[in-house]
């Protein structure tokens, strides 16, 4: 990794089925100078119910391709709003079970602030206009996830 | 060729994925592709895409309203997204 150039922070993105290592993604937001004084980090867990249903796996599809370059625009911009040093998402596809990880979004700068604010701003970014779908399924039953009109609220605020 | 793919409950509801269309040597834009999709393929399709919440990308771009398209294009319709 080179050396933190603020008008451009290194970005990546990775849409993955596989599970993920927070702290190895953590480490891989800092690039041993000790520019970084702040890593804000948020990861997303599948609950075991969701508004009054039951969830047994929660099927995660997506747009191969626009996925991806849709939340490499959403780092874009927050590293337009934001002074960073580095951005990072991981999200899941395929069969997720309760309890297993989902979404890990992590943000480098060199004050708090901004990896606060960046951090957030990219998870409600995500939300609401990276081109995911979930499907729950309990038993026999199955059942797409409608958006929430809070989530629209929250990145609209932005 | 116009490449359109279909995602999430819109896939289910159309009973496919994909499908490709020869391009027409008039041109041809968004609304236009929509409506002879729904001709050719009946009111459950028109029911379908219809609905006000389903979202158009154009080579995996969102587009709002109507859009010219060119040979070669991907066009994807799907319903409101859900991740996170």
């Amino acid at each position: 990794m080179t050396t933190g150039d603020l008008s451009q922070p290194a970005i990546t993105v990775s849409v993955q089925e596989a599970d993920f290592d927070i702290a190895r993604l953590q480490s891989s937001l800092l690039a041993g100078l000790a520019e970084e004084g702040a890593v804000a980090t948020f990861t997303g867990y599948v609950r075991r119910d969701n508004e009054d249903r039951q969830v047994g796996v929660l099927e995660l599809e997506h747009y191969p391709g626009m996925t991806e370059s849709s939340i490499t625009d959403i780092l874009r911009q927050a590293a337009a709003r934001w002074p960073l040093l580095r951005a990072s998402v991981v999200h899941r596809v395929g069969r997720l079970l309760p309890g297993e990880q989902i979404v890990w979004v992590g943000v480098a700068s060199k004050h708090r602030e901004a990896a606060f604010s960046a951090c957030e701003f990219v998870m409600d970014y995500l939300k609401t206009q990276a081109p995911f779908w979930k499907k729950e399924r309990a038993g026999d039953s199955e059942h797409w996830v409608a958006p929430r009109e809070s989530d629209n609220k929250r990145a609209d605020r932005w | 060729m116009l490449n359109v793919l279909f995602f999430a409950r819109v896939r289910e509801q159309l009973g496919r994925a994909s499908l490709e269309l020869s391009w027409p040597e008039e041109g041809l834009d968004l609304d236009t592709l929509q409506e002879q999709l729904c001709c050719e393929h009946g009111d459950g399709w028109r029911e379908v895409l219809a609905q006000d919440n389903i979202i158009r990308a154009v080579n995996q771009v969102v587009v709002a309203g109507n859009t010219d398209l060119h040979d070669g294009d991907e066009v994807a319709f799907f319903p409101p997204v859900t991740g996170g």
